[in-house]
């Protein structure tokens, strides 16, 4: 009798814990799993977003496997996320390194580090296309940077930074890096002031040099944060959309095309939803399989 | 354990209640895009409200195509408002009225021997009607009230083509190259305009194309009878390459979002600019001062068609067809297009105004813009329209043309590509 009482209790404490969770698993399902299966759905279909859908099986993905235009948008996003991986991270680090230390004003510095990733995408845009524009107005550049370059005896590096296929992509990722390198300055600067000061005394003790520790005590003991700031960049980096409308509207020609942009042209120029779709599972694929495989490489290097 | 259930219960209501049928009412709801009209639209629809008794509620959603996006999901979730736009393709317009969001109009547009229809302009009418040959399979009808009407020309900054010492405007495509050379001579910018949008790259080709080879055999080109590789569609590329070889972009053209290039030419940094009939407004905003004119695109010479413009209806508003309040959304549109309110839109948004009546008050500038409506079409009024696909290879083809990137022939070849991969596929694009 018992025996039978306590499993009714329990029974009734997983049932009132089931409903306590209940809105929150509806919510998730309704904005999450919904639309997530659906867009697996929408993919082996032909749809232009209103009226009947068609299914048409697998030809979106065959016809998206020889669309040289998608492929190509994966590797400039792969080349943004690549700069951003080099560039941003290592600046993220250095900066977070000297500001960790005791340095007149540091507090003033991480506030203004951290002023590019607070501001809006589109205002960051907005204001490398001032700084960036190649116009000139009554024998004057328009734009910061051409007036800099030509003003301080560099005449000649005077460019159309965004209307050149050549420089277009690497200023897009210069601009993505100076945005988003606040990210990785908070992250790793938390986690620079996590490791214990005692290992650093132990190592000096030892006869390490500031080299040394650097490699010794800092890096390992940074690997899980690096990890981190890694995923989120290359997260982050694959997926920028805003920024590169901001500064180049609907693209230079294919020559800035991400894989999101493509995604938004195929559902908002073409009208092209199952395809826009099939986009969406392989980017997603392909995001899930690169964030597995850094936390795979990280963790091995933690073991090494 | 009670309040929990209580919760669920309330949860389970509120959800049901999301499904309840609307009722009808004195209240309509009216979704838009325009944020320069928003204020005059509010405006009369408290106007109105004191007239009839019937609230108008105003909802503004921008930019445009966030609010296309909204009227999408909002159509699939069969929540749209009692009056709002499409801001689509004729075809994704014909698919709004096949799957029932969309009401006729013809028998409340033909009441009264017509006196609604014939108030309005045929070409703005033309935009939501659909004829009897109409190859969407949609029924005949008119399916949306425009609230002004627009069309995109060439406007040109008189002050620096006097400064260039230009005394006209050109009239003929040479006469623009020629004036072209002349305004680099003396550091002046000749031509911006948003080619960063390719729809209005598509809409200024498009033009000579209509004035090279005419609108059949254009049409025999989306119907497959004509490749993009024929000379003619050749020579539409060249011009590009001409434009291009003689200095006739601003830098980073093809780039250059709408926006950018309407505050290049308020500020008077090109002497030349490619837009529709809204930019009265907007440059009215920008520099009051600015004197300028307009012309429609200089035909090429020897071309054998008239050169066509784009126009059209500016706004549309359609009637949602599932709702309760239908025959009172009719009822504003009709009220909001008459004489009076028209001209008070046409005075406050210096836009062109879709009443015939009201043209008298607009502005000498927008009179000009008027004036191009005897010349102008629309691929809302075409019998068919090419493939997004191919639209979008052949702006990216225009876009490469003037970067350097391609040449003409190299252009149209991959415009006919995609043309005959998109042939080889059927209609799934």
């Amino acid at each position: 009798m018992n025996e039978k009482l306590r499993t009714a209790a329990i029974a009734k404490d997983n049932f009132q814990n089931f409903l306590f969770v209940l809105p929150a698993v509806i919510i998730f399902c309704i904005f999450y799993v919904y639309p997530f299966l659906n867009m697996i759905f929408l993919s082996f279909h032909e749809w232009i977003g209103i009226g009947p859908m068609h299914f048409i099986g697998l030809k979106n993905y065959t016809e998206l496997m020889g669309d040289h235009i998608w492929w190509n948008s994966i590797g400039h996003a792969a080349y943004i996320t690549l700069i951003a991986l080099t560039f941003q991270n290592a600046l993220a680090f250095a900066l977070a390194l000297a500001c960790d230390r005791e340095i007149r004003m540091k507090r003033f510095y991480r506030v203004v580090f951290f002023i590019p990733p607070v501001l809006s995408e589109v205002v960051v845009g907005l204001i490398w296309n001032w700084i960036l524009n190649p116009e000139m107005q009554n024998g004057q550049h328009i734009g910061l940077l051409n007036s800099f370059l030509y003003h301080s005896g560099f005449p000649q590096l005077v460019h159309n930074w965004l209307g050149d296929p050549q420089t277009a992509l690497t200023t897009i990722a210069i601009v993505n890096s100076w945005k988003g390198f606040g990210w990785g300055f908070i992250i790793m600067l938390a986690g620079l002031q996590t490791i214990d000061k005692q290992l650093y005394e132990a190592a000096r003790i030892d006869g390490a040099g500031r080299w040394k520790a650097f490699i010794h005590v800092t890096i390992p003991m940074m690997l899980p944060v690096l990890a981190v700031v890694m995923i989120l960049t290359i997260l982050g980096c694959m997926q920028v959309f805003v920024l590169i409308i901001a500064m180049v509207n609907e693209g230079l020609v294919n020559h800035t095309d991400v894989p999101v942009t493509c995604i938004f042209s195929a559902m908002q120029n073409t009208n092209r939803f199952g395809y826009a779709c099939a986009e969406a599972v392989i980017f997603g694929i392909i995001l899930v399989t690169l964030s597995f495989l850094t936390k795979k490489v990280t963790d091995r290097f933690k073991q090494a | 354990m009670r309040k929990v259930i209580w919760l669920s219960s309330i949860i389970l209501i509120v959800l049901a209640g999301c499904t309840q049928p609307a009722k009808p009412s004195n209240k309509i709801v009216l979704w838009h895009w325009m944020t320069d009209r928003n204020d005059i639209l509010l405006k009369l629809a408290q106007e109105y409200q004191q007239q009839t008794g019937i609230e108008v509620t105003v909802q503004l959603f921008a930019p445009s195509d966030s609010y296309s996006q909204k009227v999408i999901a909002a159509a699939q979730a069969s929540i749209l408002p009692d009056i709002y736009g499409i801001l689509d393709k004729k075809a994704i317009v014909a698919d709004f009225i096949q799957a029932g969001f969309v009401s006729n109009l013809t028998s409340d547009m033909q009441a009264n021997e017509g006196n609604w229809e014939n108030s309005l302009f045929e070409k703005a009418l033309a935009d939501k009607r659909f004829g009897a040959d109409n190859t969407y399979g949609v029924k005949p009808g008119i399916y949306g009230v425009p609230i002004d009407v627009t069309n995109e020309q060439i406007l040109y900054n008189k002050k620096l083509l006097a400064k260039a010492g230009i005394s006209t405007p050109p009239k003929t495509f040479d006469e623009l190259m020629k004036d072209s050379q002349t305004l680099r001579r003396v550091g002046i910018t000749p031509f911006v305009s948003g080619f960063g949008e390719l729809w209005i790259l598509d809409c200024f080709a498009s033009n000579y194309a209509f004035n090279l080879m005419g609108e059949e055999k254009i049409f025999d080109t989306y119907r497959g009878k004509v490749k993009y590789t024929d000379p003619d569609w050749v020579k539409v590329f060249d011009l590009f390459a001409r434009m291009r070889d003689k200095g006739f972009f601003m830098d980073g053209i093809v780039t250059k979002g709408n926006k950018y290039a309407e505050q290049d030419f308020a500020l008077e940094r090109a002497a030349f600019t490619f837009n529709g009939s809204w930019c009265v407004n907007v440059y009215h905003d920008m520099n009051p001062g600015l004197d300028y004119g307009v012309i429609p695109p200089p035909p090429v010479t020897g071309a054998a068609y008239p050169l066509k413009i784009w126009g059209s209806a500016g706004s549309v508003f359609v009637v949602n067809a599932n709702s309760p309040n239908a025959d009172k959304a009719i009822a504003f549109l009709k009220w909001l297009t008459a004489k009076d309110q028209q001209v008070l839109l046409a005075e406050q948004t210096f836009n062109l105004p879709s009443n015939k009546e009201a043209l008298s008050v607009v502005s000498p500038v927008l009179a000009e813009f008027a004036k191009g409506m005897d010349q102008a079409t629309h691929p809302n009024v075409w019998p068919l329209n090419e493939k997004p696909t191919v639209v979008e290879a052949f702006d990216r083809g225009l876009q490469a043309i003037i970067i350097g990137e391609r040449t003409p022939q190299q252009a149209a070849e991959d415009v006919q590509a995609v043309k005959e991969k998109q042939m080889a596929d059927g209609d799934s694009q």
